[in-house]
């Protein structure tokens, strides 16, 4: 009776048991301060239960920390182990667990989370808007993720971690080559998280479409609204294609069907075709929000409306569409034939021309601009260069005779660290400078900040660039160790120093944070930075209902126009009434659901098969409630509208 | 009526549809259509692993030798019928009459069940004969590709049910108009796949 994994549930290993004792440790003492400071049910109340889109972007941004910081330790583990030749810090299967959490982590549960905490937080202010379409379901989307992102990280301390790298591709990742319930913890993580990651796209696809405020058409909305409208698309048709792929992978794994065996059958290719239909367009999902970030940055701290509005609009669809022509460029080397690796590669290339639209435009944007180098600005700046090695390498590797070459080198791992890294960590540091102020009623601290930006900048590039080198020199990914006398030692030293550089650099942003909730200079007026869009119109942070009016909207940088407008006086909002504002209520019900989402999962990961049909009952069970409930919104009287008011929105 | 206290619920323009008279009626049925479009992405992956996969037979039963044809011809009538009798039960709901709309309601429900208890017949039937998920590919992905559809359909069974028991406890107002035409919208989507598994599964199955 007693199920086969649980003789293996608890992983030994000093690093573990190291981990076991902090999570512990780390446990206890969040339980002791909240109830010391009786805590819990103020967090239940104002955080857990939350329907509010400020403060679900917040905890989405919150989690994401905490997943860069687990995902930035296998960074550094990595980095520690290959820093000199014939190492030992780490064993092979050890590494390679490493490498396949590092890379999860950092994408799934790091990078999308950050963008769309800062989508959250944003997009609904810089529309006009009181809420998201579906302020329940965004709840249930950020306690997906949260869940399916601690059952992921659960594998490290009980069952053990996947080890068939982020991309899991069947056979490796088959039952028969990975044995035990680490890959299924990556399918199950995933496919948890996948779903409020679905619903997101779904519910910020209808917020664009129908909640804009009056006035406010397609072509007048903010760069990164826009962008937050092409990202969802691609969620919508790009994440269902993941989940198939994760459910037929479980299937196999769990059932014993042959989709992608080798045997009876199967075919694994199916497996890499559906995992890059889904992977392509992954990398525009987490690059598309920092584009729309730099072109709010730049443009606000340019003091310039943004050059070329049109253009940034068709490149972006440009390259939405194209990213879902290119996904057999990442398996060029699997014999495909000359035709159709000249077919992907030649779409792949293209990719460059509407992104390039994109760079100049920018520039343009700064040109005879009043630029103000803020460490917002300075982020967006530092994208730029970066983006652009990283975007010419990517087109060096779409060559595809030259990736026989390439393939699987350290050179490919340079071009998307640049990307991902350059990119999409860049914009977000740019977004979180640039909109802390909105979200917390602070700012953060120029000279520590600056501190941040330019150590991280610099070790980002001692880190990264050497892998350039390193691939041409022949060294390849995934490998645990190498022996000397091959050229490679001293530019793996570098790039250690560089890691752990990144890692320095990110401890003054903690300090800047902790340091600016008591002395940071608070943010009165609403408007840190003269900004141009609508988020800045509102108080800093912006009450429950966003706006106690509804602005009208009469062009582009609707705020900057009501403040400096030739024709500012049709901005000016008579002295209208307010009137009673209608708001969702909390719900603890789609926390519940995710823990039962989670329970059920777990046991999915276990085979476990009592534990996860019990949770899935629980699932349907608050589904079904859900649909029952009549008293689901309530009314903000006028009298609480006044008082929020006169007091800047701060209560 | 708790429903009709409430002013956000509260019909906004009378001249459309009572689903779509609300400002949440219409922003959850737009919704629901963008799930529809990620869903059929769903079954388009799983469409193309089963065509890709369907020779795969590795010495097991092939599709020609599994299929039955009265028995999906069957199925199929089952699910197109339940489709027909939803339309009608939305048609009454227009008309605001709301015993009609219940009875066509329940016949949609047992229709439904009819089809998922012949599919679940069938399923035994083959893993009866040795033709189970690990037999084959071409089995695995069948059963995986049919099976997601006869889940679908199973949710949306009790799906309705929850309806029904809000249709007679509520009546027909904004809100449960939204929802029964929201379930509605599903169900005609469902018959929609089965009409392609019935032609690239079984029709194909059974010509090849
Ligand atoms: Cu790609």
């Amino acid at each position: 009776m007693l199920p086969h994994y649980f003789n293996h549930l608890f992983v030994s290993g000093i690093d573990i048991y190291i981990a076991d004792v902090l999570i512990i440790l780390a446990s206890i003492s969040i339980v002791g301060v909240l109830t010391y400071f009786k805590k819990w049910k103020w967090l239940w109340r104002e955080w857990l239960t939350t329907v509010d889109h400020k403060k679900i972007g917040i905890m989405y941004i919150l989690a994401a920390f905490a997943m860069f910081f687990r995902g930035g330790m296998d960074g550094l583990m990595m980095r520690t182990q290959l820093a000199v030749p014939n190492n030992h810090f780490l064993g092979a299967q050890h590494y390679d667990e490493v490498f396949t959490t590092h890379g999860t982590i950092m994408i799934l549960f790091m990078a999308m989370p950050m963008l769309i905490g800062l989508i959250n937080v944003a997009m609904p202010l810089q529309i006009g808007a009181r809420d998201v379409a579906f302020p329940y379901l965004n709840a249930i989307s950020l306690w997906t993720f949260f869940f399916g992102a601690l059952l992921f990280n659960l594998s490290f301390v009980i069952g053990g971690s996947p080890d068939a790298g982020w991309t899991s591709y069947a056979p490796l990742a088959g039952p028969t080559f990975s044995p035990g319930p680490g890959e299924n913890y990556y399918l199950f993580g995933l496919n948890l998280a996948g779903l409020g990651t679905l619903a997101s796209g779904i519910n910020f696809l209808v917020t664009i479409i129908k909640m804009r405020a009056p006035g406010m058409t397609l072509m007048r909305m903010p760069m990164f609204v826009w962008s937050t409208l092409i990202t969802s698309i691609l969620i919508i048709f790009a994440f269902p294609v993941l989940t198939v792929a994760l459910s037929l992978l479980s299937f196999d794994r769990l059932f014993g069907s042959h989709i992608f065996s080798m045997t009876h059958g199967g075919m694994p290719m199916m497996w890499v075709n559906l995992f890059w239909i889904w992977g392509h367009p992954e990398v525009y999902i987490v690059i598309l929000p920092a584009f729309g970030i730099l072109s709010e940055v730049i443009g606000t701290f340019s003091g310039k409306k943004l050059f070329g509005y049109s253009a940034m609009v068709g490149s972006l669809i440009a390259i939405a569409f194209l990213s879902f022509l290119v996904w057999v460029h990442h398996f060029f080397t699997m014999g495909a034939g000359a035709t159709v690796n000249s077919f992907f590669g030649v779409s792949t290339m293209l990719i460059a021309i509407p992104t390039g639209v994109k760079i100049f435009n920018w520039i343009f944007t700064m040109y005879k601009g009043k630029v103000r180098f803020n460490t917002a600005m300075l982020w967006s700046l530092a994208f730029i260069p970066t983006f652009v090695i990283g975007g010419m390498t990517g087109v060096m590797l779409a060559v595809a005779p030259a990736d026989y070459q390439y393939h699987n080198s350290y050179f490919l791992i340079a071009h998307f660290h640049y990307m991902l890294v350059g990119g999409t960590v860049f914009g977000v540091f740019s977004g979180l400078y640039y909109w802390w102020p909105k979200m917390f009623g602070m700012k953060l601290n120029e000279t520590l900040g600056k501190w941040h930006f330019w150590l991280f900048m610099i070790s980002f590039n001692l880190t990264f660039l050497p892998m350039y080198l390193l691939g041409l020199m022949g060294m390849t990914r995934r490998m645990y160790t190498y022996p000397p006398g091959l050229g490679w030692s001293h530019l793996n030293m570098l790039e250690t120093v560089g890691a752990f550089g990144q890692g320095f650099a990110m401890m003054f942003m903690m300090v800047n944070i902790i340091w600016s909730i008591k002395n940071g200079e608070r943010d009165l007026t609403g408007d840190a930075w003269d900004g141009r869009a609508l988020e800045w119109a509102t108080t800093s942070p912006a009450p429950e209902y966003n706006f106690a009016h509804i602005p009208m909207i009469y062009g582009r940088d609707a705020f900057w126009d009501r403040k400096y407008g030739k024709d500012k006086a049709k901005y000016t909002l008579k002295a209208k009434p307010y009137t009673p504002i209608h708001m969702p209520n909390n719900s603890g019900r789609p926390f519940l659901m995710a823990v039962a989402f989670f329970i059920s999962f777990f046991g999915f990961v276990f085979e476990w098969w009592l534990v996860a049909g019990l949770g899935l009952l629980a699932v349907f069970f608050f589904m079904f409630s859900r649909s029952f409930e009549t008293n689901t919104d309530h009314y903000i009287s006028v009298e609480e509208i006044e008082h929020t008011e006169s007091g800047g929105g701060r209560s | 009526m708790a429903y009709q206290m409430d002013a956000h619920h509260a019909p906004v323009d009378p001249s459309v549809p009572l689903e779509y008279s609300t400002e949440d009626g219409q922003l959850k049925i737009l919704g629901f259509w963008v799930f529809i479009a990620a869903d059929i992405v769903l079954f388009s992956c799983l469409f193309a692993t089963y065509v890709v996969l369907h020779n795969n037979t590795y010495g097991g039963p092939t599709a020609e030798q599994l299929f039955d044809v009265p028995g999906f011809v069957t199925e199929t009538l089952l699910l197109l019928t339940s489709s027909f009798t939803c339309g009608l039960a939305i048609f009454e709901m227009h008309r605001s009459r709301l015993q009609p709309m219940i009875g066509w309601w329940i016949v949609t429900i047992l229709l439904g069940m009819g089809f998922v208890g012949m599919e679940i017949s069938e399923f035994a039937k083959y893993v009866g004969e040795g033709a189970n998920i690990t037999r084959s590919a071409f089995l695995s992905s069948f059963f995986i590709l049919v099976g997601t559809h006869g889940t679908h359909v199973t949710i949306g069974i009790f799906w309705m049910i929850s309806i029904l028991i809000q249709l007679i406890r509520y009546g027909i107002t904004a809100v449960t108009a939204r929802k029964a035409f929201v379930v509605s919208i599903y169900w005609h989507f469902l018959d929609a796949i089965w009409i392609f598994i019935f032609t690239v599964v079984y029709l194909s199955g059974k010509v090849s």
